[in-house]
C-alpha cells in the first residue's frame, strides 16, 4: 500500500518535472554563425518541434542537446528515470555514451549516417543490444525480427542488408534500432526529408503512433511546418541562432506573435 | 654501441646488427615494453622503411631486429612451413644482417617469428613469438574512423564486435570467421590475433612464451605478455570451437593439427597434410625420419 502510493507519487513528479532542461545555451562557430542563448524545457511524452530556415541552427542546437558537440556556455540537465539528474557535459565521456545509446535515440536525416549499411537489418537492431551486453544470438535475432515488424517491415528481410531497402524503409529501420532499448528521448533531424509525400505521410503515421505508445519524448528538426503540425506538441522558432518565439503548435501555426514566426507561416505553400 | 656488433663470418659488412641502428631498435623496444605493460593495447611506434614491400612482415621484422640478439636461435615459418618463400627471405635477412644461429625446430628457437600459424609443438617460457600483422585494428571493419575505434578502445565499447559474428551465424547458421578471429586479452582490449586459423586461438590463451605482433604498415605494435588470459568471442548460443578434419596428416599421420589441402595430380587428387612442417618431421615414425 505505502509502496503502491510512493509510486504514485514518483509518477507524478516524473511527469511533472521536466526531462531535460536548457538553460542558457550558446555556441559559436568560427564565422560567428552558431546559436546563442537558448533555454527551455523538455517533458516526458512530449514532441517538440524545432523550426527555422536553413542556417538558423537547429542542427547546432540538436547537436548541443544529443551529446555531440560541446557548448561554450550554458547546460543541459537530463532527469534519468530514477529522477536523479545530470548534466550531460560535466559527466565522463563513458557515461554519456552510455546514455546516447540506452536511454537515447538519434534519427539522422539520412539513414545512410544512422545505419550500418554493410550488416544485415537484424545486426543493425542487435548493435544497441549487444552494447548493452546481450550474448544470445537467438534473443538478438528474435528481438530483431519483432521489431521489423513493430516499424511494418517484413520479418523475413531480417538478414538483408539496408542497401536493398527503400528509403522510406531505411528510415523505418533507423527508428526501430534506436528503439529497440526503449529510449526515453529521441532526437530526430528531419526524419521525413528526401522521402515522398506518400512515404512521408506513413512514417509520420508510423511515428506518431509510436511516440503515443512508448510515451517517447522526442525533439524533432524540421524546416516543414506541416510535419512540425502533424507531430508536435510544442514548437520553438528559431532565427539567426536565437529562439525567438515558443509555445504550442497551433497556437505558433495558427497565430504567430514574432515577425519572423508570421513570415515563416505565410510563406508555406498551399497546393 | 659496439658490444652487439656482429663479428660473424657470414654476416654483410656495412650494415648494423640486425640491420637497424640502435636508436629505432631503442624506439621500439620502447614501445614493446608499454605493449607487454599494457596487454593487447596497440602501441604507435614510428615504423621504418624495411627492404621488403609492406604485407610480407614488415612488422614483424623490425619487432624481431629490436628483440633479437647474438645468442639467440631464430626460427621463422609462414604458414607453419620453414620452407616458404617469405620464411625463407626474413630468416636469410637475419642470418646475414646479425649472424645468429638459425633452425627449423621449434623446441630449440628462442625467436620466433610467424606468418599465419603458432607452431603444434606448445611454446616455452624462454621463448618470444612475433607475429606478422596486416591490420591491427579488429574494429576496422565496424568503423573506419582511427579516433572513435580508439574511444571505443578505452571505454570498451565492444558491442559491436559480435556484430560481425552475428552477421556469420545470420548469414551461414554457424560462425564462419575462421581466421584473424577476435580475442579479448586480459578482460579488457579486443585484439586482432593476426590471420592465424582459429585452429590456433586457444593457443594465445595462457601461454608461457612472451607473444609481440608487429604492424608494418599500420605501424603498430601490440602483445600478450606470458600467462595471460586470452577468450575468443562468441555467442552463448553459438560458443567459439576450432576447425577439426576427418582426414589425418597424409605424411605423418596426425590427426590433432591443422591440416592443409593439397592438389596432387591433374586429376584433382588431394592430399591432406600438417601444414607445421617441423612437426610433422618430428611426428614421422622412426625408421622414415630417419
Amino acid at each position: 500500500m505505502n509502496q503502491h502510493s510512493t509510486m504514485a507519487t514518483d509518477y507524478f513528479a516524473a511527469s511533472e518535472l521536466p526531462l531535460l532542461t536548457v538553460s542558457g545555451l550558446t555556441k559559436h562557430y568560427a564565422n560567428g554563425r552558431g546559436i546563442d542563448d537558448v533555454s527551455f524545457d523538455i517533458y516526458q511524452g512530449e514532441v517538440l518541434g524545432i523550426v527555422g530556415e536553413s542556417g538558423s541552427g537547429k542542427s547546432t542546437l540538436l547537436k548541443c542537446l544529443s551529446g555531440q558537440l560541446e557548448p561554450q556556455q550554458g547546460s543541459i540537465v537530463y532527469r534519468k528515470a530514477d529522477l536523479s539528474t545530470v548534466d550531460i557535459y560535466s559527466v565522463s565521456e563513458r557515461f554519456r555514451r552510455e546514455l546516447q545509446r540506452s536511454d537515447w535515440g538519434l534519427v539522422h536525416q539520412h539513414p545512410s549516417d544512422g545505419l550500418r549499411m554493410n550488416v544485415s537489418a537484424g545486426a543493425n537492431i542487435g548493435e544497441r543490444l549487444m552494447a548493452t551486453g546481450i550474448r544470445h544470438y537467438g534473443n538478438l535475432h528474435n528481438a530483431s525480427k519483432a521489431w521489423l515488424s513493430e516499424v511494418e517491415i517484413d520479418a523475413t528481410r531480417v538478414n538483408d542488408k539496408p542497401t536493398s531497402f527503400s528509403g522510406g524503409m531505411q528510415q523505418r529501420l533507423q527508428i526501430a534500432r534506436n528503439l529497440v532499448t526503449h529510449p526515453r528521448l529521441m532526437f530526430m533531424d528531419e526524419p521525413t526529408g528526401g522521402l515522398d509525400v506518400s512515404v512521408q505521410a506513413r512514417l509520420l503515421d508510423l511515428l506518431r503512433n509510436l511516440v503515443a505508445e512508448l510515451g517517447l519524448a522526442v525533439v524533432l528538426v524540421t524546416h516543414d511546418l506541416a510535419v512540425a503540425r502533424l507531430l508536435s506538441h510544442r514548437l520553438l522558432v528559431m532565427k539567426d541562432g536565437e529562439l525567438v518565439e515558443q509555445g504550442l503548435t497551433d497556437q505558433i501555426l495558427d497565430d504567430p506573435q514574432h515577425p519572423y514566426s508570421q513570415l515563416l507561416v505565410s510563406s508555406v505553400l498551399t497546393p | 654501441m659496439t658490444s652487439h656488433q656482429a663479428t660473424h663470418a657470414n654476416t654483410e659488412a656495412g650494415y648494423n646488427f640486425a640491420y637497424l641502428d640502435e636508436q629505432t631498435k631503442r624506439m621500439l623496444r620502447r614501445a614493446l615494453l608499454k605493449a607487454v605493460a599494457i596487454p593487447g593495447y596497440q602501441v604507435p611506434f614510428a615504423g621504418r622503411e624495411m627492404p621488403l614491400p609492406y604485407g610480407w612482415g614488415t612488422g614483424g621484422i623490425q619487432v624481431t631486429a629490436a628483440i633479437i640478439g647474438i645468442d639467440d636461435v631464430l626460427k621463422v615459418i609462414d604458414q607453419g612451413a620453414d620452407d616458404t618463400t617469405n620464411a625463407v627471405s626474413i630468416r636469410r635477412f637475419f642470418a646475414r644482417t646479425t649472424g645468429v644461429e638459425t633452425t627449423e625446430r621449434t623446441r630449440d628457437a628462442t625467436v620466433i617469428q610467424t606468418r599465419h600459424r603458432i607452431p603444434e609443438t606448445p611454446l616455452q617460457a624462454d621463448q618470444i613469438i612475433v607475429f606478422q600483422v596486416p591490420i591491427p585494428e579488429p574494429l576496422r571493419f565496424i568503423e573506419p574512423r582511427e579516433s572513435e575505434t580508439r574511444t571505443m578502445h578505452a571505454l570498451r565499447e565492444y558491442g559491436v564486435m559480435h556484430i560481425k559474428l552475428y552477421e556469420d551465424i545470420a548469414h551461414h547458421g554457424h560462425i564462419a570467421t575462421t581466421y584473424a578471429y577476435p580475442v579479448r586479452v586480459n578482460d579488457h582490449y579486443i585484439m586482432d590475433p593476426s590471420p592465424i586459423p582459429k585452429f590456433d586461438n586457444p593457443k594465445l590463451d595462457n601461454s608461457p612464451a612472451l607473444q609481440l605482433f608487429g604492424a608494418g604498415r599500420e605501424k603498430r605494435i601490440y602483445a600478450v605478455p606470458p600467462y595471460t588470459k586470452v577468450r575468443s568471442l562468441d555467442f552463448e548460443d553459438h560458443p567459439f570451437e576450432v576447425q577439426t578434419w576427418t582426414q589425418h596428416c597424409e605424411f605423418c599421420g596426425s590427426g590433432n593439427t591443422f591440416l592443409d589441402e593439397v592438389v596432387v595430380d591433374d586429376e584433382g587428387k588431394r592430399i591432406y597434410v600438417c601444414s607445421d612442417t617441423d612437426f610433422c618431421r618430428s611426428n614421422m615414425p622412426e625408421e622414415t625420419s630417419a
